[in-house]
């Protein structure tokens, strides 16, 4: 049993599992799904600075901290326990492509070519984790939610707004990999 | 700032709001640390907070992202139709509450902005929390950036295009 589930999972179960948190949480506790508010809360919290946008009771918000340490603890309980002993398995023509932009290692979830430690102060750490992480915080506040709140939440309750979120997190996503990633792998 | 104008910036992007009208011990709460674990160990076996899944979707190499995403959304959308037609409660009784998300430019501007992001760390906010429990510490540096992202943004608000 163990060994199963020790095995990637397929995207079908995956799915599901996501799909249900939706119902789940209305059910248990009538919370809308969505992730990205832990961050605005964690800033409302820590270093509110008298902005408007952060004076507002967080303490009423805190399931969604609750939720995303949960989340933490997967990982390290997944890391422990449920770790995958292979390598991952990835489209050969992705691979391929990796591979002529300067990624070398495809064992694990995430290339250690871009995130190591080694690599915090150098300026592959400045694109990859700075100016990408500050993108994925200013981006889905200014959407108003990432892909649980818009592409999950906000589909299954068929909302417009969603859609056109979702369509716009695609169409960044398709420009960044597809358009602008080839040059800045030519940076280093 | 008066409290209904306040309630109505909150309405207006806060896109995980909690409906409950009951106040919640720290017992309570722990429902929600559970479901996260679970959500978190979904995140890690299917790989959807791998950088290189993130980059087959958006080279359409591979199934597997559309797969996760598109059967999350048919479970969520037949779950909510099921919740809204049958006007099932939640366990402690009360009417379910599913807030609208009215349409402003931001989710076009911010969309695009958050896809860049996407693309480049392999992440969106829900697996940066997964990947640094899995064991790649250093995407706390992402964890972190996200976080001043976000404060700008909070900063900025008012001067934005909406």
């Amino acid at each position: 049993m163990i060994e199963f589930i020790k095995q990637p999972w397929h995207w079908s179960i995956a799915g599901i599992m996501i799909g249900l948190t939706v119902p789940i949480l209305l059910l248990i506790g009538n919370k809308t799904f969505g992730i990205s508010s832990s961050l605005r809360h964690i800033c409302a919290a820590c270093f509110p600075a008298n902005l408007s946008y952060f004076n507002y009771n967080w303490r009423k918000e805190i399931w969604n901290l609750f939720f995303v340490f949960g989340v933490l603890l997967g990982g390290i309980i997944t890391n422990q326990f449920l770790s995958n002993p292979n390598d991952i398995i990835i489209n050969e023509n992705t691979i391929r492509d990796l591979k002529a932009l300067g990624v070398t290692d495809f064992s694990n979830l995430m290339p250690s070519d871009i995130f190591s430690v080694d690599n915090i102060f150098t300026l592959k750490g400045l694109i990859f984790f700075v100016i990408g992480g500050f993108l994925v915080g200013f981006g889905t506040r200014y959407a108003g939610g990432c892909t649980s709140g818009h592409s999950i939440m906000g589909l299954s309750n068929l909302q417009l707004p969603s859609l056109i979120a979702t369509i716009c997190f695609m169409v960044g996503g398709f420009a960044m990999t597809n358009l602008i990633l080839p040059y800045i792998f030519k940076l280093f | 700032m008066n409290n209904i104008e306040k309630q109505k910036i909150e309405e207006f992007v806060c896109d995980a709001p909690n409906n409950q009208v009951a106040s919640e011990s720290f017992v309570s709460n722990l429902k929600y640390l559970f479901v996260g674990i679970v959500f978190g160990i979904v995140f890690i076996k299917a790989e959807i907070v791998s950088w290189f899944r993130i980059q087959e979707m958006f080279r359409l190499q591979s199934f597997h992202m559309y797969g996760v995403i598109g059967t999350a959304v048919v479970v969520g959308m037949i779950s909510v139709q099921i919740i809204k037609r049958f006007k099932i409660k939640t366990i402690s009784g009360e009417s379910v509450v599913i807030p609208k998300k009215p349409f402003n430019k931001g989710q076009i501007y911010g969309g695009l902005i958050f896809g860049l992001g996407w693309a480049i760390t392999g992440a969106c906010p829900g697996p940066l929390f997964a990947q640094i429990g899995y064991g790649f510490l250093v995407v706390g540096v992402t964890f972190l950036s996200a976080i001043a992202g976000t404060w700008v943004y909070g900063a900025l608000q008012s001067k934005l295009p909406h």
